[in-house]
């Protein structure tokens, strides 16, 4: 039976930038070992030399030709936006790296 | 008006016995009536519908060439993008989004003069097959309104099958157009990979995502198939290629000669015993009707349903990475200095439902290092293998069939804290998606134990997409004249209006 | 105690890696329609697709695509005839998608190199740089920080996000660990970076300004003693925007990395960031856990094919390599090395070499380059081919002064008129009254009466004392403002005094 503990499940949770609360976590680690051991089905078949199937359509070199096109409007840009200040999109402080 | 077919209803607007505002009103009308129980609509455009209506009427007044279907109202799931209407994909975290844009669906309906009604509810970002992990509550069965009427594109079906509207848009990823037209008593289709453009859909998983028609009748829905098909420079993954002759095929509904292949891995174990019944009853009629059935065998997809939640939460973990309170939607948690990191993480606490941060995790993990090979690259190679199953398959037979969800409507609430047992629903209409085919499913009729509808699965090759349309016409012309009508003329009346 | 450069060289050998973004010079992004061009007003080149609306997809620029290919065929790789987009999964707010796509295990071009020449003690010596791989990737956008002391990230209490430049193609060259470049690495690296911009140039794929963020540094580098076979901790310095950066950078690496080990301490794998104003690194804010960037092929997007037909195309429309280039020039203008290498440096040589080809002598069209107008430019602190004067203007100069219609001196007033927008050499001749004083009659006037003012010299100079002709001739230069031809000044004046 796989299992993802409470731990590794906060670590997935901070990766995929989801705050979670305890029983969140709790809930999710309980779930994820009969979803782990159904979808591990995959492991079952020898796959060597099976070819990985990205697109299921075999198109290739798809382009668009170097053109410009109008843009949005600013007013379109930034209709849904949260917060703007002088035509830009206005956000909290960022802790990353600069 | 509003329970004939589509078909019937476009040549009386051409033979102006009714106009598009007229009609238009009937389906407004019926949706105050019955939405109320049904809650097919998360929002109903009345003005914007009733505009495009009196905007075609003016037209046809105008003498100017229309499309066939220009007038007639329909259901639009809210996954797609419309230009200046609310446009959720079921989740709370974009309530109040307004798309500065028309999805390509969305331009080609406008510009064939379809009268787009409102935006349907669905499963949150399409995850989901019974409508009930909608951000926003969930849709009822019109032929049951304690039960489900699947999904993921539950309101669309709804819509559909409760008379709201003739036609509907809906998306089916893994099923979420053909399980809910099954259990609703519907016909609906998943169209070839790459036919109608996902520009302006909200991604799921980009390569099992596709757009496509629910219509009553196998007509109706191969009317709507060739206005939302066809390639465009929008989408990098649209076929280039002419849209197959549907509406020519749902016409001619013939299966004289044609091979009708029965994939021995989707039928018996788990399936139940009236959808079981209906389906095999359905192959002897078209056995009657001159169809040569033989069994197909598809080992492979006996791991389609694994391959598939490894798939889809992978790709859905990366699309759904854009929703993060900075440009558009939800913002929580912005407040006492709190940091961009910490409100985007507040945000999608807040904004995502159970189900979808349960796929973001599983797909976040599948893609991670050290376990990419054993999950995500496995998946990939299963792919292969079931696309291999199907050209084996399509070289024995013309199509190929099964029951499309193994069972029929199941009630609210009974699935939706036990995911496995949801996830298996699935199981039947999946390989579609992984191998980027197309499928219809149709009324079969009434399972004998709880009287709901039973879909009957059709599968074709890639741009094949007018087999679907021919068997099924076949079929349908055959199941009606056995029950006097089609099956949704047997769909209970529902109250606020009857049928 | 801290080590001195030579004392650090002494005891370790340094290794370099270097990845140089460029942006490339297309007309339209990446993966969307929008405008590239640089400075427009904020948010005014945005689309459903560089905003990552919900529902947008990309499609890929095929001029990206043939620039990238040009790349590679002029830095000497191999072309991939099969390479896929991958997506970048991390969360960052100038990122709207909150992943890049880039390319991972199959970028476009791989395996190549440059090699590039700088003077060492012993004489001229070339170098080798293995390119690793070329792969396309999109730009980010830009935030602005509101509060705090500084304008920087740190202490802000909110930031404005510009997404114009979201999107923009970029190309990123990875080089494979450079080793073996001793005490020279800092100009090793500089010379290196100095000939891909010179061949980026000369494909015109890019504007290759790094004033302006168009070709963007990252310097990775580590040191290991002398007798050690195992590499030493590498630490990776961004921001780094100018071709003396770039050797200052390296070099305070070095130095700060011996520090740190020759006082027991160990080198920590982070980001730097390079300071322009002081020439140390900062380190960058640590992250909690390392990054797990969960790449996957990107979906939206199909693989690229190129035909070996058009890869032999391109190829056969490379331009000439620079450094074999140069090497022409100088062998055709017969410019002494360090000569050569002034022009180099001041990045005069495409505007000499189109002044030659106006029919210019070589040595006059680089000193007038060089010199005066470089002058003028250095005091205006602009651009050499900013200012308004064009080769044909130098070459129509050379061409007067050739003639004997202006003198150097007079010449140099010309070209501060041309400059000054007055017009070609001759409008600004004909406009100023600029001309040489010819007529003997005028000559032998000032002649003579600077001979009778200076009577005392001309005496020594009628007593055969030549050398004190000069003063005198200079007095008549004076006295005719520049004007006279010195040759003929000093012809007349000792005709004049029976010389």
């Amino acid at each position: 039976m796989s299992t993802l503990s409470r731990d590794e499940v906060a670590k997935l949770a901070g990766l995929a930038r989801i705050e979670m609360t305890e029983e969140e976590l709790v809930e999710l680690s309980s779930q994820f070992g009969t979803i782990l051991d159904a979808v591990a089905r995959v492991q079952e078949l020898n796959l060597d030399g099976v070819k990985a199937t990205s697109h299921p359509q075999p198109l290739e070199n798809i382009a668009r030709p170097d053109v410009v096109l109008p843009s949005l409007s600013p007013a379109d840009a930034l209709s849904g936006a949260p917060a703007q200040e002088e035509q830009r999109f206005r956000v909290p402080q960022i802790l990353g790296e600069e | 008006m509003i329970f004939k077919t589509a078909a019937e209803m476009a040549t009386s607007l051409a033979n102006k016995e009714v106009s598009s505002v007229e009609l238009t009103q009937s389906h407004l009308d019926r949706i105050t009536a019955v939405d109320g129980d049904v809650k097919a609509f998360l929002h109903v455009d009345k003005e914007g519908a009733l505009a495009q209506a009196a905007a075609v009427d003016a037209n046809r007044a105008a003498g100017k060439s229309l499309s066939p279907l220009a007038g007639i109202p329909l259901a639009l799931k809210d996954v797609l993008a419309q230009k200046g209407v609310p446009t959720t994909a079921g989740s709370k975290i974009l309530q109040g989004w307004k798309p500065p844009y028309d999805s390509t669906v969305v331009s080609k309906l406008k510009d064939a003069g379809v009268v787009i009604l409102g935006k349907t509810n669905m499963d949150e970002f399409a995850m989901g097959s019974s409508t009930e992990n909608s951000g926003y509550g969930p849709t009822f069965n019109p032929w049951d309104l304690t039960r489900t009427p699947g999904g993921s594109s539950g309101g669309s079906a709804a819509a559909v099958s409760a008379f709201e509207a003739p036609l509907a848009i809906g998306s089916d990823t893994g099923g979420s157009i053909r399980q809910p037209a099954a259990l609703t008593g519907i016909v609906g289709v998943r169209p070839t990979y790459g036919a109608v453009s996902r520009f302006g859909l909200i991604a799921y998983s980009s390569s099992l995502d596709q757009a496509g028609p629910f219509g009553r009748t196998v007509l109706d829905t191969a009317m709507l198939h060739e206005i939302i098909a066809g390639h465009d420079v929008k989408d990098a993954t649209s076929i280039n290629a002419s849209v197959p002759s549907v509406v020519a095929a749902a016409k001619s509904g013939d299966v004289k000669g044609m091979k009708i292949g029965v994939i021995k891995q989707l039928q018996g174990e788990g399936y139940q015993k009236g959808v079981q019944t209906r389906f095999t009853e359905s192959l002897d009629l078209l056995a009657s009707l001159g169809a040569e059935i033989v069994e197909v065998d598809c080992p492979s997809f006996e791991f389609a349903l694994a391959a598939y939640y490894l798939i889809a939460p992978s790709e859905c973990s990366s699309n759904l990475a854009r929703f993060d309170a900075m440009r558009y939607g939800l913002r929580t948690g912005d407040e006492g200095g709190a940091s961009a990191e910490a409100v985007m993480a507040a945000t999608r606490d807040a904004g995502f439902g159970r189900e979808v941060k349960r796929r973001i995790i599983l797909g976040t993990y599948a893609l991670s290092s050290g376990y990419y090979d054993a999950y995500y690259g496995s998946a990939q190679k299963i792919r292969t293998l079931i696309i291999e199953d199907y050209k084996k398959a399509f070289a024995a037979a013309d199509v190929l069939v099964s029951p499309t969800a193994p069972t029929t409507a199941y009630k609210i609430g009974e699935k939706v804290d036990d995911p496995m047992a949801m996830y298996l629903g699935d199981v039947a209409t999946i390989p579609v998606n992984l191998a980027g085919i197309c499928g219809m499913s149709l009324p079969a009729g009434l399972a004998d134990e709880d009287n709901l509808p039973v879909g009957f699965q059709i599968m074709a090759p890639a741009m094949q997409d007018q087999r679907l349309y021919q068997a099924g016409a076949a079929l349908e012309a055959a199941l009606s004249s056995k029950w006097g009508g089609t099956l949704i003329t047997k769909a209970p009346a529902l109250k606020g209006g009857a049928n | 105690m801290a080590l001195n450069y030579d004392e650090v060289i002494e005891k370790y050998n340094p290794v370099l890696g270097l990845e140089v973004h460029v942006e490339l010079n297309t007309e339209s992004k990446m993966f969307c329609s929008c405008s590239t061009v640089f400075g427009a007003e904020p948010n005014t080149q945005t689309c459903p697709v560089c905003l990552a609306l919900p529902g947008a997809l990309p499609v890929v620029n095929e001029k990206a695509i043939e620039s990238s290919i040009k790349i590679g065929l002029a830095l000497n790789c191999s072309i991939a005839p099969y390479s896929r987009f991958a997506r970048k999964n991390y969360f960052y707010p100038d990122m709207p998608k909150n992943f890049q796509i880039s390319q991972y295990d199959e970028p476009i071009c791989f395996d190549g190199y440059v090699d590039v020449e700088i003077d060492t003690d012993e004489g001229p010596k070339q170098f080798r740089i293995e390119i690793e791989r070329v792969h396309m990737e999109e730009d980010t956008g830009k935030s602005l920080h509101v509060g705090g002391a500084t304008g920087r990230i740190h202490g802000a209490d909110y930031s404005l996000l510009d997404y114009n430049r979201a999107g923009i193609p970029l190309v990123e060259i990875v080089t494979k660990i450079v080793p073996g470049t001793g005490k020279y690495a800092p100009e090793v690296a500089k010379a290196y970076v100095a000939e891909l911009r010179d061949i980026l140039r000369g494909l015109g794929v890019s504007d290759v300004k790094m004033e302006q963020g168009s070709l963007r540094c990252d310097a990775n580098v580590s040191l290991m003693l002398k007798d050690a076979t195992e590499l030493g901790t590498r630490s990776e310095t961004k921001n780094v925007n100018s071709l003396r950066s770039v050797e200052r950078a390296i070099r305070g690496e070095m130095l700060r990395h011996a520090e740190i080990l020759e006082t027991g301490g160990k080198v920590k794998q982070e980001t730097r960031h390079f300071q322009e104003d002081t020439g140390l690194t900062r380190s960058g804010r640590s992250k909690e856990q390392a990054e797990d960037y969960r790449y996957f092929p990107d979906p939206d997007l199909v693989p690229v094919k190129p035909e070996a037909a058009w890869i032999e195309t391109l190829r056969a429309q490379l331009p000439e390599r620079p450094s074999i280039r140069r090497k022409r020039l100088q062998k055709q203008w017969a410019v002494p090395d360090k000569e050569f290498a002034a022009m180099v440096n001041a990045d005069v040589l495409d505007i000499v070499e189109a002044t030659v080809l106006l029919g210019a002598d070589p040595a006059k069209a680089r000193t007038w380059w060089l010199g005066e107008v470089s002058r003028i430019a250095n005091d205006k602190s602009v651009a050499i081919d900013e200012l308004a004067i064009t080769p044909a203007h130098v070459a129509e100069l050379i061409n007067l002064v050739a003639s004997g219609e202006l003198t150097d001196k007079l010449a140099r007033q010309v070209v501060e008129g041309v400059v000054a927008g007055e017009g070609t050499p001759s409008e600004v001749v004909a406009k100023r009254g600029i001309k040489v004083v010819n007529d003997d009659g005028a000559l032998m006037a000032a002649i003579e009466k600077v001979c009778a003012a200076q009577a005392d010299t001309a005496e020594k100079v009628r007593g055969g004392h030549l050398p004190a002709a000069g003063a005198l001739i200079g007095a008549v230069m004076k006295e005719t403002a520049g004007q006279a031809d010195a040759a003929k000044v000093r012809e007349l004046l000792l005709k004049f005094l029976g010389q």
